[in-house]
């Protein structure tokens, strides 16, 4: 983390010297204020080579009032025992690592921050710090940070303050509070200095104190309440004041509410994401099967194309994560459906009417496309990278943190299934595809190319399959078995759903995958599914043709 | 519709394949104990497994053959029946291993000593007894095919939605037998067996007996699955394949019939995998693996269904063809299997004994 900081501010340093240097060529005068500003800087922190620990707490002091850029690295430096004089020219430099096993150490500019080069242990003197050195140390990174434009940073470094306290840092903190905006940060000093409070002796402030910290859900808020009503080993209580205990043992209640509350919250946002996998892998299915009809068990190979062809886009944009994704996704659905158009006009049209032997053949070609695979790829999984912005979690509090790329899943599922939507209800396509599967001689007759309508649609459902596979490529390994794994799934949300129904399709995967991650915890990821599984199968004898059954004329032609 | 109210003698189709079998039945015995190990005609230990595998594929595909070539259920999970048989079989010969396992236990198997089980689980019980083990072989496949057939008939759910259910279910059982905590083994099944009724597993001699002994099975179910098809009960099932509802609307129960055909052949399906689990030596629970089902079908596809020994000749040649495959060209395999599904099911849709002449198969 440190050397990323050094890093960038490196490469910050490089451009604003370059800066500099242009400055300098064109006006021809160095810049007199800076430069004496830097010197200053050295000078102090070459004092710190010879002086007492006392007089060293003086020079950290004056450092941190000089608002010097350098100072905080400098400090964190120190604070780690990162900061040394090298003996031959009496210069300060601080040192990238000064782990035992180096027999030498590679130095950094404490002005500029880049490398200087590499000096052996022996040549070097080490600055050194004691105890008391390293609280005001911590207390003067503490101040630069809290006093960052960053919330991030500011948030980080209460957080670090908290883990140990003392006069000097609660006494920042109080300073911090009055000024802090970011919500965030100060619900974090809150806690802090309640916590503090706590420990007073006044009751009024005790009192209020466990008011506040009823609505934390830190778990060392938590640990901390319940020490106070901890009974002693006499069976005497701890806390002697038995208002304190009843307020703490109502806020441990208030928090083990809002825990519970927010793990329901989780549960659910998990059953949500799995759920809309189970859709997206399954709507791609519920046109081919649910509109025409054809049970295409090469659905997963499908999926399957759709997942290496991201790794192929990945592979072909190297440098570019990121894009690469939004690139693979049109790829995909390109490969894909291309492979569906090609397999509806060469197998599947021989087949219309007779869905079990639809499956048969399909099944055959999903074999095939395993082994093509294999034999392109080799049967080895392919690593396909997760871009930045979809990793990492959203913290909304101690209790929820939401991942990203869940959050990613079930937006890309919301929006590919209001894009199909839009497509059969707002498009010449989708009518066509809606007539074609309601009634084939009069959509013929009123002029509709149906063979042509049935090669699109197939494509249509062969492409979102694709589609899916970009998302799949992102949460699971991408091999020639990835399609197996799903098919199964994909085909029970159709059939849960109902059909032709697309929103039977959304509802059924989604309830779906809430239902298994709630039996989750009670179960075990396995049994779960099983348990899922055989629900279903109950559930298809009640309602055989599923949630949301088709009527009318169309529901004949299907099945 | 006559054809299958034929004797036996007069279906010459059926008469082939029983003297097959019982050449079968006699001559892998002869070819592997008579003939000296040196001469041409001698019969290898290997490819007397392979015979004894085939023809419990056999048996299964006349299992799937009955029930979607006669009666127009496509089971896409017989693998569950065929798989459940191999497990009663295999916890019998789990139990007749004794203190010769790894652990030396006396009763509890190498896995449940190792998952630090105390006492056996209440359902395997009994299955030290052969007969006991035989029965569940039968029974346990019964069961599952009667609740899960008595559920889906009788509320009408056919075709397509019927297929994903069986599949379903066998996937669902897969999951359950990859747990461990199921008492069957686990990941790994079951494995090492010793013997079988006293007689010594790695003897050729059992060997063959077991090969002959598969033979007699196919042959009994072959002409049990005939005598079926043949009677008044078999012509009520062929009517509901070509025409449910009207079968119904003349008064059969549709569903009573499609209830028992469905047991008759989950029974066989199980008998099959009993027979071939001693002979293969092991028991795992990727048998119940979705493709397994579905490749039975395909043999039957391939084969021809509805002629019953069609079936059984699918089940060999496509095994035939992947033993041969895997063994030398192992890439081409799944491409050969796949373009196999996809060409008969498009252009052979009565399968092979589609190219038989009806005049030759029958006269």
């Amino acid at each position: 983390m440190r050397q990323d900081e050094l890093r960038t501010s490196n490469f910050e340093v490089r451009s604003s010297w370059l800066l500099a240097l242009l400055l300098v060529a064109v006006v021809g005068v160095p810049h007199a204020g800076a430069q004496s500003a830097d010197e200053r800087f050295l000078a102090t922190l070459g004092e710190l080579r010879e002086a007492s620990f006392p007089d060293k707490e003086a020079i950290v002091e004056r450092l941190s009032g000089t608002n010097h850029p350098r100072v905080r690295s400098a400090l964190t430096a120190f604070l780690d025992d990162r900061l040394y004089s090298r003996v031959s020219d009496q210069k300060i430099f601080i040192v990238k690592s000064s782990d035992d096993s180096l027999s030498s150490l590679e130095l950094i500019d404490p002005l500029s921050l880049q490398d200087a080069g590499s000096s052996a242990r022996d040549g070097l003197d080490k600055i050194g710090t004691n105890n008391r050195l390293r609280k005001v140390l911590k207390t003067a990174v503490a101040r630069f940070d809290l006093s960052s434009a960053d919330p991030a940073v500011r948030l980080a470094a209460v957080t670090e303050v908290l883990r140990s306290l003392d006069d000097a840092t609660i006494a920042l903190l109080r300073q911090r509070f009055g000024v802090e905006t970011d919500a965030g940060v100060k619900a974090e000093i809150d806690t802090g200095l309640a916590l503090v409070a706590l420990d007073g002796s006044d009751r009024k402030s005790r009192l209020d104190a466990i008011a506040a910290l009823a609505r934390k859900l830190r778990p060392e808020v938590r640990n901390r309440l319940a020490s106070l009503i901890e009974t002693s080993s006499d069976g005497s209580f701890v806390e002697q004041d038995e208002g304190v205990r009843r307020a703490a043992a109502d806020a441990m209640r208030s928090i083990d509410r809002w825990r519970t509350f927010y793990s329901g919250i989780e549960t659910l946002f998990f059953g949500l994401s799995l759920g809309s996998v189970l859709v997206l892998v399954a709507i791609g299915l519920a046109i081919t099967f649910g509109v025409m009809g054809v049970i295409n068990m090469a659905h997963g190979e499908l999926m399957m194309l759709g997942a290496y062809t991201t790794y192929v886009v990945q592979l072909a944009m190297p440098g570019h994560i990121g894009v690469s994704i939004l690139v693979a996704i049109p790829a995909a659905f390109l490969v894909a459906g291309g492979a569906g158009v090609i397999l509806e006009r060469t197998i599947i049209r021989f087949l219309y009417g007779r869905p079990l032997e639809t499956l048969l053949a399909t099944f055959g070609v999903s074999l095939v496309l395993q082994q093509l695979v294999r034999s392109v790829f080799s049967a080895n999984n392919r690593s396909v990278e997760t871009p930045a912005f979809m990793s990492g979690t959203l913290q909304f509090n101690e209790a929820l943190a939401l991942t990203y790329n869940r959050m990613y899943i079930v937006v890309f599922t919301l929006t590919v299934f209001a894009i199909l939507l839009a497509v059969l209800k707002r498009t010449r396509l989708g009518l066509d595809i809606r007539a074609v599967s309601q009634n084939r001689a009069m959509a013929r007759a009123m002029g509709v190319r149906s063979e042509w309508v049935d090669a699109l649609t197939f494509g249509l459902g062969a492409g979102i399959a694709g589609v899916a596979g970009v998302a799949l490529s992102q949460l699971t390994n991408v091999g020639p078995n990835l399609g197996q794994a799903y098919i199964i799934d994909s085909f029970m949300v159709v059939v849960f759903g109902g059909v032709g129904n697309l929103w039977g399709t959304m509802i059924g995967g989604l309830s779906m995958g809430i239902v298994n991650q709630l039996l989750e915890p009670y179960a075990g990821a396995v049994l779960a599914k099983i348990l899922v599984l055989i629900a279903l199968i109950m559930f298809i004898q009640r309602r055989p043709r599923g949630l949301f059954p088709q009527t009318g004329r169309a529901a004949e032609g299907v099945s | 519709m006559n054809e299958d109210r034929r004797s036996i003698v007069e279906d010459r189709g059926g008469f082939a394949f029983l003297a097959l079998l019982a050449a079968a039945a006699i001559l892998v015995p002869v070819l592997n104990r008579a003939v000296p190990a040196g001469s041409p005609l001698h019969l290898s230990t290997y490819a007397l497994t392979l015979i004894g595998k085939y023809m419990c594929y056999a048996m299964l595909a006349l299992a799937v053959d009955l029930i979607w070539g006669y009666c127009g259920i496509l089971s896409l999970g017989h693998a569950a029946f065929f798989s459940l048989g191999g497990y009663a079989m295999g916890m019998y010969l789990m139990r007749q291993i004794g203190p010769r396992g790894v652990y030396g236990d006396p009763v509890l198997p190498d896995f449940m000593v190792f998952l630090n089980w105390k006492s056996l689980p209440w359902f395997w019980l009994g299955f030290d007894r052969f007969w006991f083990a035989l029965a569940m072989m039968a029974l346990v496949p019964a069961l599952l095919a009667l609740i899960f057939g008595w559920l889906a008939f009788r509320s009408r759910v056919t075709g397509v939605y019927l297929s994903i259910m069986t599949q379903a279910l066998s996937y669902a059982l897969m999951l359950a037998f990859f747990r461990n905590d199921m008492g069957f083994g686990g990941n790994n099944g079951f494995t090492d067996f010793k013997d079988l009724l006293g007689f010594d597993l790695h003897e050729d001699g059992t060997r063959v007996a077991l090969v002959s002994a598969t033979a007699v099975a196919l042959a009994l179910s072959f002409l049990a699955c005939r005598a079926i098809v043949a009677s008044r009960a078999g012509r009520v099932i062929r009517a509901i394949r070509d025409a449910e509802s009207r079968t119904r609307f003349l008064g059969y129960r549709v569903e009573s019939y499609k209830l028992w055909i469905f047991i008759f052949s989950a029974v066989i399906a199980g008998a099959a995998g009993a027979l071939y689990v001693p002979q293969v030596g092991i028991i795992n629970p990727s048998e119940f693996a979705p493709i397994n089902s579905i490749e039975v079908v395909i043999w039957v596809a391939v084969g021809g269904r509805g002629t019953l020994y069609g079936a059984a000749a699918g089940a060999v040649l496509v095994n035939y063809a992947k033993t041969f495959f895997t063994g030398a060209l192992p890439e081409v395999w799944l491409y050969a299997l796949g373009a196999l599904f996809v060409l008969v099911t498009l252009f052979l849709p009565r399968g092979l004994m589609g190219l038989v002449p009806a005049g030759v198969r029958a006269e």
